[in-house]
């Protein structure tokens, strides 16, 4: 009469640490491999994992790698608290719980035929670094593709040695912006919403992508919104505290949303109202 | 329908612990009622009732033996199929790395069979409503359907509501309309004391089989029918659901919440006690040496501080943003996600809110001083 279940939607699998990168003091990027094959994970750009560190914690993390590299997975965490300064003692050959994926994902789809416009703002670029890859990758079947990235200080420039070669094609604009900077930095200075009135993109038949702090956020929708970009062409992706992922533990709720399962990836319009009021 | 007396609800509870049931049922302890195993019908709360207010609750004796004259206690029979605590994995490390595996003992491992006798209607929606929470949605709770598909639900109508009942405005009562095996009401008169029983599931009907239930005469039927008839008006308190989720949606910036923020202590009380209430989250837990450690899930509370805590600070801060974030999410909110409302009118938050605040007063004073929607129009929703 005794039956065994186990909660198997809240079970990690396990993934070896293939490769650390440090990628800025405080950021860090993991090459993970899974341990079976089974529980290798596809994944669409804008979706995230749950990392499990053995005893610390489990977080959600985005997938910042290229979905057609799969099952190698990988993500860019920036070490902010216990588990995430936790991780950042992880070398190759340690194990880590992972699962997933969750959530929502860009509408590249959409962006077919039109111009490219992402927003990024430090972090930020982790989840949207996935986009680029499949958008390079299938570089004929969109228009411009820009990228505007603002980090804290130009040593926070997260995926430089990327960026410095992506800016040298001819097919991809990149716009980089820092807050603060000594002088030997020759690129721009100030907030990465600048950029956007000066990005040449058309502004009509645009698709535009944006992760970042919350109120970069909102500063670039508005941007966006004063250059004549209509509303249903901007997306944004949300972060909410998050335990379970799976719409379970009511955490992540925004309004009647719920961030882990109808986002983080939504369209601006479905958010708009909550974006403009307190404490939500 | 049958009718049932009570030697023949004592036969019942010998043919559910026969079929390997264990019975959950109402009794008192430390001055309150509880749900908990019990194992025959003298322990249920003969003849005890309850008299509950905002911020208060007592037992009283009741003028009759009445074994289901009292109202529901601080604690609702989520805790069997939601437990407060449950483990979700267990990992160790080894010379050769991690693993990580289901849970052996203490979580999700030996699964009990519950018969739940005593079920009050809005209690048996709120299990309708956890249902869509739990395990009808893309991700299910597998702990929580597996328990759920093994249970029995003997449920008791409700005769006598009390002071912070408000069922009947939330449509979940009192009378119990689905979702139970049995359905009982206890009729009490001069010289007799009996149940009319209804069948609502095979499960039921074998029961009363068993049980060689004789049926309810029509004179019985008529008096359980007036009694049900006659509860909604001793119902101290409603809320009025004329188009609710939309004038909660359009007053995010009513004066109303900033008035809470002085009264309400963020105490998670009502989130506590409440049937419905979901969230949770969890715990590591490691050995000494830190070769062992386990994951636990725990009932949360969106009054807490961490609750939405993310790097940076608290998405909700105030103490008005989180009493708004629960009774919209409550009201209006839930409505949008599962298709009902997340409060059944059982009133326990507002018995043991330490500061009395009402649900259904915090409803009404928005709908007044809102320009939206501040007459109700009847019939529509
Ligand atoms: C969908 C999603 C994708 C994310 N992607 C990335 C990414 O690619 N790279 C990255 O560096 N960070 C990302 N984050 C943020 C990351 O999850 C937090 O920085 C991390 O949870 C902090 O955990 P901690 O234990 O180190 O911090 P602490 O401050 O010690 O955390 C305490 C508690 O708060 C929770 N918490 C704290 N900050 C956050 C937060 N920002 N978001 C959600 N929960 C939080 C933690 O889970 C923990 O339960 C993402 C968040 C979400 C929701
Ligand atoms: S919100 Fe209050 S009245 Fe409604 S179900 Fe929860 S505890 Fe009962
Ligand atoms: S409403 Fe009452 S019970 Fe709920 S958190 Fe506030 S003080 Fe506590
Ligand atoms: S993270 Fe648990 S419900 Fe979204």
């Amino acid at each position: 009469m005794h039956v065994s279940i186990t909660s198997q939607t809240m079970l990690p699998h396990q993934y070896r640490v293939q490769r650390v990168r440090q990628e800025t003091p405080d950021t860090f990027t993991l090459e993970l491999h899974p341990m079976s094959e089974a529980s290798a994970i596809r994944f669409v750009p804008g979706q995230f994992n749950m990392l499990y560190l053995f005893g610390v914690g489990e977080i959600p993390i985005s997938i910042s790698g290229d979905p057609r590299k799969s099952p190698t997975l990988v993500h860019t965490t920036r070490a902010v608290g216990t588990v995430t300064k936790a991780m950042r003692g992880l070398r190759k050959g340690d194990i880590l719980g992972v699962r997933g994926p969750y959530g929502s994902h860009w509408p590249i789809a959409s962006g077919v035929g039109r111009d490219i416009v992402i927003i990024a703002g430090g972090i930020g670029l982790a989840p949207l670094r996935p986009t680029l890859y499949s958008i390079v990758a299938d570089r004929d079947k969109y228009g411009r593709v820009i990228l505007l990235y603002g980090s804290r200080t130009p040593i926070d420039i997260l995926y430089r040695r990327e960026l410095e070669s992506w800016r040298s094609r001819f097919d991809l604009e990149i716009y980089v912006t820092v807050d603060r900077a000594l002088k030997s930095w020759r690129g721009d200075v100030g907030v990465v919403t600048h950029l956007i009135s000066k990005a040449p993109f058309d502004k009509q038949n645009c698709l535009a992508m944006i992760c970042g702090p919350e109120v970069m956020m909102r500063f670039a929708v508005m941007e966006l919104l004063k250059r004549g970009v209509p509303d249903d062409r901007i997306y944004i992706s949300m972060e909410r505290n998050m335990k379970c992922a799976i719409g379970l533990c009511g955490h992540c709720q925004f309004g009647s949303l719920f961030v882990c399962k109808d986002g983080p990836v939504f369209p601006y319009p479905g958010v708009k109202d909550l974006l403009s009021k307190w404490e939500i | 329908m049958e009718r049932l007396e009570i030697h023949d609800l004592s036969a019942l509870f010998s043919v559910l612990k026969q079929d390997g049931y264990q019975i959950i049922g109402p009794t008192v302890r430390e001055s309150a009622i509880v749900c908990e195993r019990i194992q025959s019908v003298d322990e249920l709360p003969a003849g005890v009732t309850d008299i509950q207010r905002p911020a208060s609750y007592r037992l009283a004796e009741r003028h009759d033996n009445a074994l289901f004259g009292h109202r529901l206690g601080p604690q609702s029979w989520k805790r069997y199929l939601y437990p407060p605590r449950l483990q979700l994995f267990q990992a160790a490390r080894t010379e050769k790395g991690i693993t990580i595996s289901p849970p052996t003992n203490g979580g999700a491992g030996d699964l009990p069979k519950y018969a739940f006798v005593g079920v009050r209607p809005c209690e048996l929606s709120a299990i309708g409503i956890q249902d869509m929470v739990f395990a009808r949605g893309t991700y299910v709770d597998p702990h929580y359907s597996a328990v759920r598909a093994r249970i029995i639900v003997i449920a008791v109508n409700c005769t006598d509501p009390g002071e912070t009942c408000f069922c009947a405005s939330m449509k979940t009562g009192p009378q119990t309309e689905s979702g139970y095996d049995l359905a009982l009401t206890e009729v009490i008169s001069a010289g007799s004391h009996l149940f009319v029983a209804q069948s609502g599931s095979d499960v039921g009907k074998e029961l009363l089989a068993r049980l060689k239930a004789a049926p309810a005469s029509a004179e019985e039927i008529q008096r359980a029918e007036d009694l049900l008839d006659r509860a909604s008006e001793k119902m101290g308190r409603s809320v009025d659901t004329y188009r609710l989720p939309e004038l909660l949606h359009a007053n995010i910036d009513h004066p109303q919440w900033d008035e809470l923020d002085e009264r309400c202590l963020s105490c998670g009380n009502c989130t506590q006690v409440c049937p419905t209430c979901f969230c949770s989250t969890v715990e590591d837990v490691t050995n000494l040496d830190g070769t062992e450690a386990g994951r636990w899930r725990k009932w949360d509370s969106c009054f807490t501080l961490e609750f939405s805590y993310i790097h940076g600070g608290c998405v909700r801060a105030t103490t008005k943003s989180r009493y708004r974030q629960w009774m919209t999410h409550k009201l209006a909110s839930w409505v949008d996600q599962f298709g009902t409302f997340g409060c059944v009118g059982c009133g326990r938050c507002i018995t043991w809110c330490p500061v009395g605040i009402d649900i259904t007063e915090e409803a009404r004073a928005i709908r007044a001083q809102s320009t939206l929607l501040s007459t109700s129009s009847k019939g529509e929703m």
